[in-house]
């Protein structure tokens, strides 16, 4: 497999085609507005929050492969983790965009199956150009759940 | 766009490529095309040789010491400003101030030029293709002065309409800034013409000459402009230097932008007074490695049969025109008979930025993006587009190399 097709597996592509919560919330407990003013991306991310767990998320905008079916992905993990879980999560999807994935075997297949279907996204690695764009998605949630306040999320504040 | 038949026959771009060892290099498995020369121009050998000297052989500063390696340094500093008057034919070195870049010409000019003359309702025109570096130092100094950035439009071919332009230029008009050619769809703007609409109602005229420099003749007393400004790193020099020429009897004129040491005739605590044209604009020690580096460079180029190679790039790029237009699903922008070689695309359903990517995957180095010209994002209702251009060492093989990277991405996304 070339570098380019593990970059953009079909996951990914299938993501970038037909985005999914691709929708604004109604009444959401935190938005934000993510942008990479580099290439042009933004998208905003909505977040509903209750009793810190997050209930609903969904996103607008536009952007490249990498960044849409990012930010598609991040909703379908998201809804119905505890903040404090999504947190954890995209610190170990940071890890493994950027090829800073764990040394040794064991600790790298328990962060795959951590990650389940965002481990698709292990080929950016190989880019690091694009790594903005496979977590600009996911610094945006996390600015919305910083901005859905304390109730979402009292034990991190 | 030059005749490529022709200019194939008198530029042995074999002879050429050997000056420039970057071109040497292998990406992911595949040699190199570098097609983002609109962003830097690759070197060569020459200009790192140069620098190399002024380090390993005669550093000092300039202008300060009256040691012999500062008098080398010196002289092999104001040199260049004689050899860069000469090329853009300047009336005199001292017409010529070195910078740090375009960027930071134009801030000089916005700062310097532009704000004495600026009050309240008065108009700065920019076109809706500027580069944002001549676009942003304006509006700051139009909101220090309440001063107005007013939008020349250009047409669907990507063209300045010049009717537009007569029908904005008033008593009003202060300044008119705009890029000698597009570094997104590469127009060559009518400098000639736009100088005579704008000085008859008393406009100065400031060419941004970033993608002129690389991709023309210069010749700024023949333009009729009032001020000329380039980079040298896309000029096939160092990054870190650029040029400011304006008019003497302007740069006499103008006020310092910066102070510091270098600009000053005398100081004292209270006041100083300033060293006359180009020395007031050059406060502090400059950018001496690279200001030889550029000297370099422009001796290098005045080596080249220089409008042959020029042909030759246009060549180039009426070639990759001509194989894109055959690509189902790609459009390119900029449609003007006066175009340097940079051409600006889409593809129908793939992401300019996935499009740069799938490139890169091919060795091809191009630029994706907004290209730092959001108003022409805006103008032809796309977010950012993928960008080829050219340079007199790129040859068909990396138009080949563009077009299979663009059919490859078409491939991967399945359109």
């Amino acid at each position: 497999m070339s570098e380019l097709d593990d970059l953009y597996q079909s996951l990914i592509l299938d993501h970038n085609r037909s985005p999914r919560n691709f929708r604004s919330l109604g009444a959401p407990s935190g938005t934000a507005e993510g942008k990479n003013p580099l290439c042009g991306d933004a998208f905003t991310v909505g977040v509903q929050v209750e009793d810190g767990v997050v209930t609903d998320v969904g996103f607008t905008g536009q952007g490249c492969a990498i960044s849409k079916a990012s930010a598609s992905m991040m909703t379908t993990v998201i809804r119905g983790k505890r903040v404090e879980e999504a947190e954890q999560l995209f610190q170990r999807f940071h890890q493994v965009v950027t090829g800073n994935a764990p040394a040794d075997e064991e600790a790298r297949t328990a962060v795959r199956k951590q990650l389940g279907c965002l481990s698709a996204f292990s080929g950016v690695s190989a880019f690091p150009i694009r790594v903005k764009c496979a977590t600009l998605a996911w610094h945006t949630m996390m600015e919305a759940l910083r901005s859905a306040g304390s109730e979402a999320s009292p034990e991190h504040q | 766009m030059g005749s490529s038949s022709v200019a194939a026959t008198s530029w042995d771009v074999g002879a050429v490529r050997r000056d420039f060892p970057m071109l040497e290099r292998v990406v992911r498995g595949r040699p190199i095309a570098y097609l983002d020369n609109a962003a830097t121009a690759l070197k060569p050998k020459a200009v790192g040789a140069a620098m190399g000297r002024y380090f390993d052989e005669y550093c000092a500063n300039v202008a300060r010491g009256v040691h012999t390696a500062s008098q080398e340094a010196t002289s092999a500093y104001e040199a260049v400003r004689d050899r860069v008057a000469g090329w853009i034919n300047a009336d005199g070195a001292d017409e010529i101030v070195f910078s740090a870049g375009t960027t930071a010409s134009l801030n000089l000019l916005a700062q310097s030029l532009a704000r004495p003359r600026l009050g309240a309702g008065d108009e700065i025109l920019v076109s809706e293709l500027e580069h944002h570096s001549n676009i942003v130092p304006w509006q700051l100094v139009a909101e220090a002065t309440g001063a107005r950035v007013r939008r020349i439009p250009v047409t669907d071919a990507g063209e300045l309409d010049l009717e537009a332009l007569e029908r904005l230029c008033s008593e009003r008009t202060k300044i008119v800034a705009v890029a000698h050619a597009s570094n997104v769809v590469g127009t060559i703007l009518p400098i000639e013409r736009i100088a005579a609409i704008a000085h008859r109602v008393g406009g100065l005229v400031v060419v941004d000459g970033a993608q002129g420099a690389p991709h023309l003749l210069v010749d700024v007393r023949g333009l009729g402009c009032d001020a000329y400004v380039f980079s040298g790193h896309k000029a096939f020099g160092p990054t870190g230097v650029g040029v400011l020429w304006a008019r003497r009897e302007l740069l006499q004129g103008m006020p310092p932008w910066q102070g510091g040491g270098g600009m000053i005739a005398s100081v004292e605590i209270e006041r100083s007074t300033y060293a006359p044209p180009p020395a007031r604009f050059e406060a502090g020690t400059p950018a001496i490695a690279e200001v030889i580096g550029l000297g370099a460079a422009i001796e290098y180029l005045e080596g080249w049969d220089r409008a042959a190679g020029l042909a030759y790039e246009d060549g180039l790029l009426a070639e990759a025109v001509a194989r894109l237009a055959e690509v189902a699903g790609v459009r390119c922008f900029g449609q003007s008979e006066r175009r340097v070689a940079v051409l600006a695309f889409t593809v129908d359903g793939v992401h300019p930025h996935d499009v740069g990517t799938a490139l890169d995957a091919e060795g091809v180095a191009v630029r994706a993006g907004h290209h730092c010209a959001q108003p022409l994002m805006k103008r032809f209702g796309v977010p950012a587009m993928v960008r080829a251009s050219f340079a007199p060492y790129n040859t068909s093989a990396d138009v080949d190399a563009l077009v299979r990277g663009v059919k490859r991405a078409q491939s991967v996304f399945g359109v």
